[in-house]
């Protein structure tokens, strides 16, 4: 479906609002396809629409919300009263409110390749099929790939409240994966490589191959060190994971609901003065782009920490009248909830170094090239983190030897401060923040 | 919720093209939840989501394809769908008359949530505001949540098998920040069952409430965890997921086909002490990962991986064990119509030790006692596995010491399991669980007595 039809079905659930209620309707549509090969074969390829519908009502102060994962029109009604009942048992909140048109211009931003739809079912599994193939002939020690995958959607929204706001987007995206399987001896290392576009002529098979044959076949070999504290270089991919959770702790939601370790500290000096952190989702660059928010605001540029200082808060509507301030722009959500605050696009600010010069100028160190458990493993109220780690030992200003069963630990306060470099190789990912090498002194590394 | 002719039909229209198993899961959802959050409900949500998804087999491909048009038109464009992207079958295969098997539910549902009022839920949200707040002046913020879901399914496949359930689930959370001179700490409690609202006649909120609010607070007094390799007593209940990462994930067998599991080629091997017992058990009645049938039709069985220490099967869904020209082991899952079904654990435990748990601490010299666990990751094909500790304290000499700031723990799943040493006879259930795998969640439990591991690394900051 289209984002004006959806529109449509939008307009009409506002229109059935009441005297006194707000109303404010987002209605979602995707197709998608995925491919998944092994062994020379299909695996499995799955063609699929879907679409869904969130209603939140505001009415006497209080919020109530439903979703369905249908566009039926007998459901929209049913939606519609489910979510104006859940109204009446909410708590009242004078802050409550819609989102109402601030006069900021949407970026134009061309997030809808047609490309994509010309794009044949055949050629998308040849992509799958190729992928498959570099990975295994990239190294002998390559014994399997676990999955070979190619995926693509095509997203269309809309958003219409009671409020003046109407919004519609629409975006393609696609994606190739791997995960590769290194062997030696009795040992078996794992590795991944991957490439986003917007349609699948922008993709790189050769890339994605080279980085799941190279992560897997580096670590093998590799022994649990001794614990001691060291420089750490993280891997843009790892410090991109590490950015977003940063930044969920620079939500004005966090802020206001006393959950945000840097809370009362705009204006203070947060991090190394060689630190700025910015989320532009207005930036084209960005995977995560998008020229409205999760209430159709427009995005905007927010620069979130500039020159180690604290300097903001990211806003939804709410969170931004509750704070005597306004949103910036950054409601973040899915059809199924009500509008959270998030990055959208987050990066740093790059610095002037490729990450080999980086590396040439550290004694003792570790190149952090994987983390795993890191959501369980750090805590963003405390600003504690412990997380599962693997790399390459950094010796002399090179690379040496592969260290697994490691882990490394600080707290998010620390680390910001800690930052000794930011390297020049900034790389959209697919998730909301970028990545880029990372240079961060005094981490406790945990081994045998 | 769908007709039996109705099921035939997209069934046939899906092998028309060749195929030569075709398969329709129809799932309709129903949830409600609540959010009290900054002392203010702050909404209710209700969602509604309701489709099929259609898988055709040929050879070695599956084509897959969902619709939430549950319509017969609807259904028959989805199974065209699903056969397109599995082509060039034999054909002549036909479908097998559908006859319908159910399978006993796990337990008895006595109030379904949907019967109960709104205003009763929203107000067990108020009580366990009100006790975690009152559990001490240094808790600054609480929130607390309550879930209930309902999941009706219907399998029905080319082979003839038709079944159906009817899934409940009932949950409740708190999470709490105490403010202390050191900064913020988190606590966190929840109970879920796959039962109604009973749930509350069990359960009082102010008690889960209460618990939340002492973790934090207890960590308020906490010092850095200790970093590097130590002997490690495991608590008793949600330690449970340890066994989850350590070996339950790489005991399915899709990944040991695909070679990614570092325990493939080892059944008939002794892999564990030999007081070590595993079983993924999906029929343990009023345990979060319980049903009747799987998500493909496929009753729900207790597993038993690991006995007496050597490893005795793997865990399979239906296409990994056609190939095997075995039966499934009912542990074919999905997170949705949405979805194709995969190798998933359901209630996976560490049967009961012998040992009384307070000589296992008092035999442990120096080393850490982890009380509550978070969340886990494990990399299959190596065992190296991760679990956040959300509850730990130092134990000295034979002693439980003071409480340690949250940290990873980190080990390798056949190492682990060769490093129990002794188990312990207070065996519990741990809290409910989302497992997560290939993008998809589902549902589990984790189970398991006190024990203790000889060697796994702590990853704090304390030198």
């Amino acid at each position: 479906m289209n984002p004006e039809e959806l529109l449509e079905i939008a307009e009409r659930i506002v229109g059935w609002g009441r005297d006194g209620e707000q109303i404010e309707a987002v209605v979602g549509h995707s197709q998608e396809t995925e491919v998944r090969v092994y062994e020379g074969e299909i695996e499995s390829l799955s063609v699929a629409e879907s679409q869904g519908v969130g209603i939140r009502v505001i009415a006497d102060g209080r919020q109530g919300f439903a979703h369905a994962g249908t566009l039926d029109p007998e459901v929209l009604e049913e939606t519609l009263a489910e979510a104006r009942d859940n109204t009446v048992f909410g708590s009242p909140d004078e802050f409550f409110g819609l989102a109402e048109p601030d006069g900021v211009e949407p970026p134009e931003l061309y997030l809808y390749n047609e490309a994509l739809l010309e794009y044949g079912t055949e050629a998308k599994i040849d992509l799958a099929l190729e992928l498959e193939r570099l990975v295994q002939a990239g190294d002998p020690r390559i014994v399997g790939v676990e999955s070979a995958d190619y995926g693509d959607a095509l997203s269309a929204d809309a958003i219409a409240t009671t409020t003046g706001i109407r919004s519609t987007g629409r975006d393609t995206s696609c994606y190739l994966t791997a995960y590769s399987l290194a062997s030696e001896g009795d040992e078996t290392q794992t590795g991944f490589g991957f490439s986003v576009g917007r349609e699948p002529s922008t993709l790189d098979v050769a890339v994605a191959a080279k980085d799941a044959v190279e992560r897997a076949t580096r670590m093998l070999g590799a022994t649990q060190p001794s614990s001691e504290r060291v420089t750490v270089v993280l891997d843009p991919f790892v410090t991109a994971q590490f950015l977003g959770i940063i930044g969920s702790t620079l939500s004005g939601e966090a802020v206001l609901k006393g959950r945000s370790l840097f809370a009362d500290r705009l204006g203070d000096q947060v991090a190394a003065s060689i630190v700025t952190l910015v989320d532009d989702p207005t930036n084209p660059e960005a995977f995560t782009s998008s020229d409205a928010d999760g209430e159709g605001l427009a995005t905007r540029r927010n620069q979130l920490i500039g020159v180690g200082q604290l300097e903001r808060f990211l806003h939804n509507s709410y969170t931004g009248r509750r704070s005597g301030s306004a949103s910036t722009g950054s409601a973040v959500r899915g059809y199924a909830s009500t509008p959270g605050v998030g990055c959208q696009a987050l990066s740093l600010v790059p610095g002037d170094q490729p990450p080999e010069e980086l590396i040439a100028g550290i004694d003792n160190g570790v190149l952090v090239q994987g983390v795993s458990g890191l959501h369980s493993g750090v805590n963003p109220v405390s600003g504690d983190f412990s997380t599962g780690a693997e790399g390459l030992r950094i010796r002399n200003g090179e690379l040496a030897e592969p260290v697994r069963e490691i882990t490394i630990a600080s707290t998010l306060q620390r680390m910001l401060l800690d930052v000794a470099a930011v390297g020049s190789d900034l790389t959209w990912l697919p998730m909301s923040s970028a990545g880029v090498s990372l240079v961060v002194a005094e981490v406790t590394m945990s081994g045998a | 919720m769908i007709d039996e002719s109705v099921v035939s039909g997209t069934l046939s229209e899906a092998l028309k093209t060749g195929g030569e198993f075709a398969e329709v899961f129809v799932e309709d959802r129903r949830s409600s939840s609540a959010l009290l959050d900054d002392g203010k409900v702050e909404e209710l949500t209700s969602g509604r989501t309701r489709g099929a998804g259609i898988r055709v087999v040929v050879g070695e491909t599956t084509g897959f394809a969902h619709t939430s048009d549950l319509s017969e038109a609807g259904l028959a464009k989805a199974a065209r769908a699903a056969a397109a992207a599995a082509r060039g079958g034999g054909g002549g295969h036909q479908i097998v008359a559908l006859s319908r098997v159910d399978a006993p539910a796990p337990n008895e549902i006595e109030v379904l949530p949907e019967t109960v009022a709104k205003a009763t839920k929203v107000e067990l949200l108020g009580r366990a505001d009100e006790a975690a707040r009152a559990a001490g002046s240094a808790i600054t913020q609480v929130s607390a949540r309550y879930a209930d879901g309902r999941r009706r399914i219907l399998v029905a496949n080319s082979d003839g098998l038709l079944a159906g359930d009817d899934q409940v689930r009932t949950r409740f959370a708190v999470s709490c920040v105490a403010m202390g001179d050191t900064g913020m700490q988190t606590g966190f409690e929840s109970v879920g069952r796959p039962i109604g609202f009973e749930l509350f006649d069990e359960y009082e909120v102010d008690e889960l409430a209460r618990t939340a609010a002492n973790r934090a607070l207890t960590k308020l007094a906490a010092q850095p965890a200790p970093s590097g390799s130590m002997q490690v007593v495991i608590g008793p209940g949600g330690g449970g997921v340890l066994f989850h990462e350590a070996c339950g994930h790489g005991l399915e067998a899709d990944l040991v086909a695909k070679q990614a599991s570092v325990f493939r080629n080892r059944v008939g091997e002794q892999v564990a002490h030999p007081e070590v017992t595993l079983i993924d058990d999906g029929t343990m009645a009023r345990e979060w990962g319980a049903y009747a049938i799987d998500d493909e039709g496929r009753p729900a069985q207790r597993n038993v991986l690991i006995e007496n220490g050597v490893l005795t099967d793997y865990m399979w869904d239906l296409l990994r064990a056609r190939k095997e020209g075995r039966d499934s082991s009912g542990n074919g899952r999905r997170q949705s119509y949405q979805h194709l079904p995969m190798v998933r654990l359901t209630n996976t435990y560490l049967a009961n030790g012998t040992d009384d748990p307070q000589d296992i601490i008092a035999a442990t010299d120096r080393g850490v006692y982890v009380a509550h666990l978070g969340g886990g990751q494990v990399n299959t094909a190596t065992g190296d596995f991760v679990f956040g500790m959300s509850e730990a304290y130092l134990i000295e000499n034979g002693q439980i010491g003071p409480p340690i700031r949250e940290g990873n723990l980190i080990g390798n799943g056949p190492e682990v399991l060769a490093g129990i040493e002794v188990l312990g006879n207070d065996f519990a259930m741990g809290s409910p669980g989302t497992c997560g795998k290939d993008g998809q969640g589902v549902p589990v439990g984790d189970g398991t007595s006190t024990l203790r591991v000889a060697s796994m690394t702590i990853g704090g900051t304390a030198a």
